[in-house]
């Protein structure tokens, strides 16, 4: 407080000296109306001026000047001309230019803007212009530090005559508060507080550099959202996407909290203990955004809505009202000084945001963060465009900090152009469009796709030739030669066995014919089935005479041989046995003996079937298992 | 080989088809395995759960920032202050150099996947890894068929997924893969007798030893397989091939993980593998004698040997025992002395019996974590001894020991799902090989056909052996038919060639009951893959972190850790020492960024049991061992509100318990009313008193105005009182977790430091006074 009251004293001192000092030109402010808003932490402050030529010269700049204390936190000015003679709505499109100067004559601690007329203004002519002036941080807190169940109070300081180097006529300043409490106020002739609203009465003939302190001290529970750093990343597919990323880096600005913070308090009466915490933010994102996620770096924040009003798009087919709302809760509310970060993401269509134009594209996007009333004091945008774009431009209505990285992201192979901008103290005025022109061949697309595909497809090729190649390191050594002929001789043993099998098979079949014939009698169909197996057989022992000569051949099977040639001999003894059984069979059934008489014939041959086929079943085993 | 091939071109087609129906199958399987696992990440969110993983989570981000070299040099001065811990020397670093090199590759493919991704996606790609061993493991041990059907059971049973879905990034992730690759490779070698396996074996160990402590079951499973194999007469070469090298290479090699160092040799866990590695050296070169000898002459030199072996047995054996019994806990460490004696954890380490995964566990735990499988065991072990062959031996002796071990400690049951899934395989698979059979073998209109392709089948058997070169006897297609007759049972099935089906057709069932019975299985299978679906979504997808719970106006969320997480990140100082209970110790430190004084960890009993009597204690003396412990903040995790039950109150008595355990003045008794731990009215004013109590009940009787705790179920004694030496600072939403702060120490009253001559030297005694009366 005693600081404060410091620099008023300096002020004044200052304004003494000059006061005395030439004016500074002849224009005359004939009417000067401020409307201060302090509804929410950003304070606004618009100025309409009548601007009179009271001196000969014509002139086309006009001066606004703002103390050092204003000035460190002036976010955004802009000077409209108003020429129609309704209020507010009427002035034109866009501001003028204005710009930081520096004139002569002038104490430092006065920071100048001029704003430049299109056309000079000529002797005797007036003009009204419209001054919006946007201010972060102007308000403080005070008391500092307040406990979870105070209210926040606010210290706000300006003076009550308008700041500036020309004469004023008249001049008058209202200022609106969020509440109707206010703790105190500077008190001067005439001032009127109705509701939550401030007014001092109109002054007269302010003479240049004139500055008349006023302090008000209110309450305001309005959230203090300031994000220290966001980073916008601001992605493009052509694929059809743009994804958005924000990261946020939250911070309650207001009345710093005292320590102790009870659950049960906040939980019981949260608009009495904890007005001055915030739990939601509500961000307006653009229309259609889709895949909206809400988290930190532990994860998903659970806490969030979105009211999409996908309906209203195509009924209206107005963009700009129909944008999607999210209302996103920090993981605990936010007492004041207290932090918190997160990242919002969304992807949005690409055809609502780029365009081409001269055979350059570019993308059109909102500047600032889509989440109401929030400060920023260092914006980042990161524009991601496509790999291999060229000839990259970014056109931004403000003046921004700009400078280019590369980015590498999927599958990239060179990396992405990244345009940076960057801006300090952002408030939701500088939500404008910026454009980011580029050039970018659409076959480009196709890049990654194709990387892909060949990068299967040439890793199904070197699979297949190495399937297909023999690798061995040495072709003629002996123990690869050994190995190749010991695989042959698997092989073919492997195949005899297979051959033997079948032939089993073809005795089964002999047998299970027998059975038949002893159920159904019928002859023939025996006779026709030993017939095949008999060819069959034939055929098979055929197939074996080369494999067993292989064998004979091959020295690697050596200590095979005399088993598989043992397991030939045994099997064709068996096969010739079960022949003769079955030939003796069917003849006694031809001959209708009777089944004890057919046991007898065969029972001989039955038994050496039998400890054949048990010899043969061994062999096989054996030899299966080499 | 050509000259075979030629005349089977149907039959190579053939054959090809059915390797990559094989294929297919398994990329099926890795698929199935994959995707069970990511219920988690549906229901809930991509993020690491529980306890453990947060830690892992925590070493692989420092991991992929700073590389390996620092990693191994990370002193971590986050937690256990003021000890720190040299986490670089005291990790099983297996996890987290896989995940650290899968982001490495990713992000050499400019993949921007982040380090908490890859890290959730870790445990779901090994599990499918792991079914793929399965696989391998059971080829080797029966065949094909088998080998599919374990891999299909592996991928989905819930014992495994309980520990390994998307998350759940904890060491037995990569590990149950190391564990089942390091026995493929072992059996592989077993049945090849290749050293080139056997040297993979070992360095299928080493990662193995680099990934989880349970490294010690392998390096003794194996050595009682070989014992056994030795004992039974089934010496070979192959044998000596599959273990020698692993114990050399093996213990080489696990000695190079800073963890394991000089244990792998000093610690009486590996002595059954030395042993072993003695016998079976022994038994080689009597083998080796008894060839060049005649049997006279071998039974003389026999009994030499044996005297002077005898001998030199028990000289080795009196060593060995002098050098255990000279080392403090007898060369065992706490967790492997419970595994033998399970009654020894309870008896005399609390710590390590107040973690739930370390008590036995129930009947219904086995019915859930394996289900039907526990039915299909027995039938396994029964087709593993139709024929017995060392792999089956080995099969056989793995169930039987991980059924023991699984009955010692709940976290155990890990090791039994793989062996159960490996048998109940084989016992299906062998299943509807005889049934698919019979009813082939009786189906009249298809027994032409079959004859026909039985000829085909039959000659496919070489093929196999041609593509892959080294298969031998073990997977003869027979295996493969089985498979596909299950797989296709509509088709022909082609009949299984030789022996069996030579000696088969002689048990043929009948066609009716071969029909139902395979029905019956089929139904057996479909519930057991209900159950673990079920299992999947419901009883092992939570992430512990967050919670939810159904109620009539929809779901609730219970983000509770992570706010108090985010707030202590946001809103503390970053050198603050935040003290809790071990069991947030993890969390604290990946989530918060907070130094914290113990953790889950668990490696300093004295410094947990100082934070136990802490808690214990009136909020005086836990001030004053706080503030001596350079702590500011204290978090107290409390369901009393809504109704989460394993909340700080009721793991309280084993504050207690770990408490008393180091400083006697904390006596359990004070804390029990009767034998009963009671929190209302009847309970003890030590109870009453405590910090615990006091931190978690504060201010909680304004809430409903009769402090009705709805985890207790009972109205708390002591409703009204004020904090002296705390101030609450924080408490989340649901009231689950509260962080309190120590106020600032009081300046002295004059009155009190009268005696003292200067105000420095108060301040010293004063502090010196305190120290003296904290328990350390």
């Amino acid at each position: 407080m005693l600081r404060f009251a410091l620099t008023l004293l300096l002020f004044t001192l200052a304004f003494g000296v000059l006061s005395s000092s030439p004016v500074f030109s002849d224009l005359i402010l004939a009417k000067v109306d401020r409307r201060i808003d302090l509804t929410s932490q950003i304070v606004r402050i618009t100025t309409s001026l009548k601007v009179e030529n009271a001196g000969s010269n014509p002139i086309s700049e006009i001066l606004l000047s703002f103390p050092e204390n204003q000035a460190k936190h002036l976010a955004y000015l802009t000077a409209t001309l108003n020429e129609g003679k309704g209020k507010g709505k009427a002035s034109s499109g866009a501001g003028l230019p204005t710009e930081v100067v520096i004139p002569k004559d002038v104490p430092d601690s006065l920071t100048f803007y001029s704003v430049s007329l299109h056309k000079g203004l000529g002797k005797g002519e007036s003009l009204l212009l419209d001054v919006l002036a946007v201010f972060t941080h102007a308000l403080e807190p005070f008391p500092e530090k307040i406990s979870q169940a105070d209210i926040q109070l606010l210290l706000f300081q300006d003076t009550a005559h308008f700041l500036s180097p020309y004469k004023v006529m008249v001049q008058s300043v209202a200022v609106k508060l969020p509440e109707a409490r206010v703790e105190s106020y500077t008190k001067l002739e005439g001032t009127k507080l109705s509701g939550s609203e401030l007014k001092y009465s109109p002054f007269h003939n302010i003479p240049p550099f004139s500055y008349l302190p006023i302090i008000i001290h209110f309450e305001n529970n309005q959230p203090f959202a300031v994000a220290e750093e966001l980073v916008r990343e601001i992605e493009i597919s052509h694929w059809g996407n743009v994804q958005v990323t924000e990261h946020y880096n939250l911070f309650h600005g207001g009345a710093k909290n005292k320590g102790e913070f009870s659950r049960l308090d906040y939980q019981a009466r949260p608009y009495v203990r904890g007005a001055s915490a915030f739990r939601r933010l509500v961000a307006r994102l653009p229309p259609r955004a889709h895949s909206v996620y809400y988290r930190d770096e532990i994860g998903n924040i659970s806490t969030s809505s979105l009211w999409g009003d996908s309906k209203k798009v195509d009924v209206l087919q107005l963009s700009y009202f129909c944008s999607t709302e999210l209302e996103i809760e920090p993981r605990y509310p936010l007492f004041g000084g207290w932090r918190t970060a997160f990242t919002i993401g969304y992807g949005l269509p690409l055809r609502d945001f780029l365009f081409e134009s001269d055979g350059k594209r570019f993308l059109n996007f909102s500047f600032g963060s889509p989440i109401n009333e929030l400060v920023i004091d260092t914006l980042i945008v990161k524009v991601v465009l496509p790999e291999g774009s060229k000839d990259i431009s970014a056109s931004v209505p403000f003046p921004v900090k700009q400078w280019q990285e590369t980015k590498f992201s999927h599958l990239d192979l060179v990396g992405r152009p990244v345009v940076v901008l960057e801006k300090n103290n952002v408030v939701p005025e500088h939500n404008e469009h910026f454009q980011v022109y580029y050039k970018f061949n659409s076959l480009s697309m196709l890049r990654e796709p194709l990387m892909l595909i060949f990068g299967f497809f040439f890793l199904f090729v070197a699979c297949i030739v190495y399937m297909h190649a023999d690798l061995s390191i040495s072709k003629s050594s002996a123990s690869y030669l050994a190995k190749v002929q010991w695989e042959e001789v698997q092989a073919t043993v492997q195949q005899i066995h297979n051959i033997i099998s079948h032939c089993l098979t073809a005795h089964d079949k002999l047998e299970a014919s027998l059975r038949d014939l002893s159920r159904t009698g019928d002859v023939q169909a025996c006779k026709a089935t030993r017939k095949s197996v008999d060819s069959l057989l034939k055929g098979v022992s055929k197939d074996l005479k080369p494999l067993v000569t292989f064998l004979q051949s091959s020295p690697q099977a050596a200590h095979i041989l005399p088993k598989v040639e043992e397991l030939i001999a045994k099997e064709r003894d068996l096969q010739e046995r079960l022949m003769a059984k079955h030939t003796t069979v069917v003849d006694c059934y031809e001959k209708k003996l009777g089944g004890r008489e057919i046991e007898n014939r065969i029972a001989s041959n039955q038994q050496k079937i039998t400890s054949l086929r048990q010899e043969v079943d061994d062999l096989m085993e054996f030899i299966d298992e080499i | 080989m050509a000259a075979s091939d030629a005349p089977n071109g149907d039959v190579l087609i053939r054959n090809a088809f059915g390797s990559v129906l094989a294929f297919l199958i398994l990329l099926l399987i890795g698929v199935l395995a994959f995707s069970i696992r990511l219920f988690s990440v549906i229901k809930y969110e991509s993020v690491i759960h529980e306890f453990d993983p947060y830690f892992n989570y925590r070493v692989t981000q420092f991991l992929t920032k700073n590389g390996i070299y620092d990693f191994w040099n990370w002193f971590d001065d986050r937690t256990w202050y003021p000890l720190g811990r040299v986490i670089g020397g005291t990790v099983y670093p297996g996890l987290t150099l896989t995940a650290g090199t899968l982001y490495w590759f990713l992000h050499s493919l400019n993949i921007p996947l982040s380090v908490e991704t890859v890290c959730v996606f870790t445990a779901p790609i090994f599990s499918a890894f792991a079914s793929w061993a399965t696989f391998l493991l059971t080829k080797e041990v029966k065949g094909v068929g088998a080998g599919l059907t374990a891999a299909a059971l592996l991928a989905m049973v819930p014992s495994y997924i309980s520990r390994s879905v998307a998350g759940s990034y904890d060491n037995e992730a990569v590990a149950i893969f190391a564990l089942i690759f390091t026995f493929y490779l072992y059996i592989k070698t077993l049945n090849t007798g290749s050293l080139f396996y056997a040297t993979l074996n070992s360095l299928s160990y080493f990662y193995m030893v680099c990934s989880w402590g349970g490294y010690t079951f392998i390096i003794n499973l194996i050595p009682m397989h070989v014992l056994l194999c030795i004992v039974t007469g089934r010496y070979s070469s192959r044998l000596y091939i599959a273990y020698a090298p692993l114990v050399v290479l093996g213990t080489l090699l696990a000695a190079l993980v800073p963890v394991v160092g000089f244990n792998a040799v000093m610690t009486s866990e590996h002595f059954a593998s030395f042993l072993v590695f003695i016998i079976i050296h022994v038994v080689a070169l009597v083998y080796y004698i008894k060839g060049i000898l005649s049997p006279k002459m071998f039974k003389v030199a026999l009994a030499l040997v044996v005297s002077i072996g005898l001998a030199v047995c028990c000289a080795m054996v009196a060593v060995i025992i002098a050098l255990v019994a000279s080392s403090p806990t007898k060369g065992w460490s706490g967790r492997s002395l419970s595994l033998l004696d399970p009654t020894y954890a309870s008896k005399y380490i609390p710590i390590i019996a107040s973690v739930s995964e370390h008590q036995p566990p129930t009947w219904p735990s086995y019915f859930m974590d394996i289900n039907v499988l526990a039915f299909l065991i027995p039938a396994g072990i029964i087709a593993c001894f139709s024929p017995l062959s060392d792999a089956s031996l080995f099969a056989v002796l793995y169930i039987v020991l991980s059924v023991y071990f699984s009955g010692v400690m709940v976290r155990l049951m890990l090791v039994l799902a793989p062996a159960a899934c490996i048998l109940s395989g084989i016992a299906l698979s062998q299943a509807f090989d005889v049934f698919t059979r019979s009813i082939k073998f009786q189906l009249p209109s298809l027994s032409d056909h079959s004859h026909i392709d039985a000829r085909d089948a039959s000659s496919e058997n070489i093929v196999p052996d041609d593509t892959i070169k080294t298969d031998k006897s073990e997977d003869t297609p027979k295996e493969r038919m089985t498979k596909r007759s299950k797989k296709k049972e509509k088709e022909p099935v082609e009949k299984p060639p030789t022996k069996f089906q030579i000696k088969k057709r002689l048990s043929v069932l009948p066609f009716e009951a071969s029909i139902i019975a395979v029905i019956l299985l089929v139904l057996l299978v479909a519930f057991y893959v209900v159950h673990c679906v079920w299992a999947a979504a419901e009883a092992y997808s939570a992430p512990s972190i967050v919670l939810t719970s159904h109620s009539n106006d929809g779901l609730h969320v219970f983000d509770d850790f992570r706010e108090a997480y985010a707030w202590l990140s946001h809103n503390t100082d970053v050198d603050d020492k935040v003290a809790s209970w071990w069991d947030y110790g993890y969390q604290t430190t990946a989530m918060a960024n907070r130094t914290v004084i113990v953790d889950n960890n668990t490696w300093n009993n004295t410094h947990i049991a100082t934070v136990g009597t802490a808690m214990s204690s009136p909020e005086k003396a836990a001030w004053e061992i706080f503030h001596s412990l350079d702590v500011k903040y204290v978090l107290v995790v409390f369901g009393g509100l809504v109704g989460y039950p394993s909340d700080d109150i009721n793991k309280f008595l084993w504050m207690v318990r770990i408490g008393g355990g180091v400083f006697p003045h904390i006596k359990e008794p004070d804390y029990l009313r009767d034998g009963q731990y009671r929190i209302d009215s009847m309970a003890t004013p030590t109870m009453l008193n405590c910090l615990m109590y006091k931190l978690s009940y504060y201010r909680f009787v304004e809430t409903d105005g009769k402090a009705f705790d709805r985890v207790r179920r009972t109205e708390i004694g002591k409703k009204y009182f004020k904090l002296t030496h705390f101030e609450e600072v924080f408490t989340t939403h649901h009231w689950m977790v509260r962080i309190y702060k120590l106020k600032p120490p009081k300046n002295r009253i004059r009155g009190k430091n009268k005696k003292s001559k200067s105000k420095t030297s108060s301040t010293t005694t004063s502090k010196r006074k305190g120290t003296r009366r904290n328990p350390f």
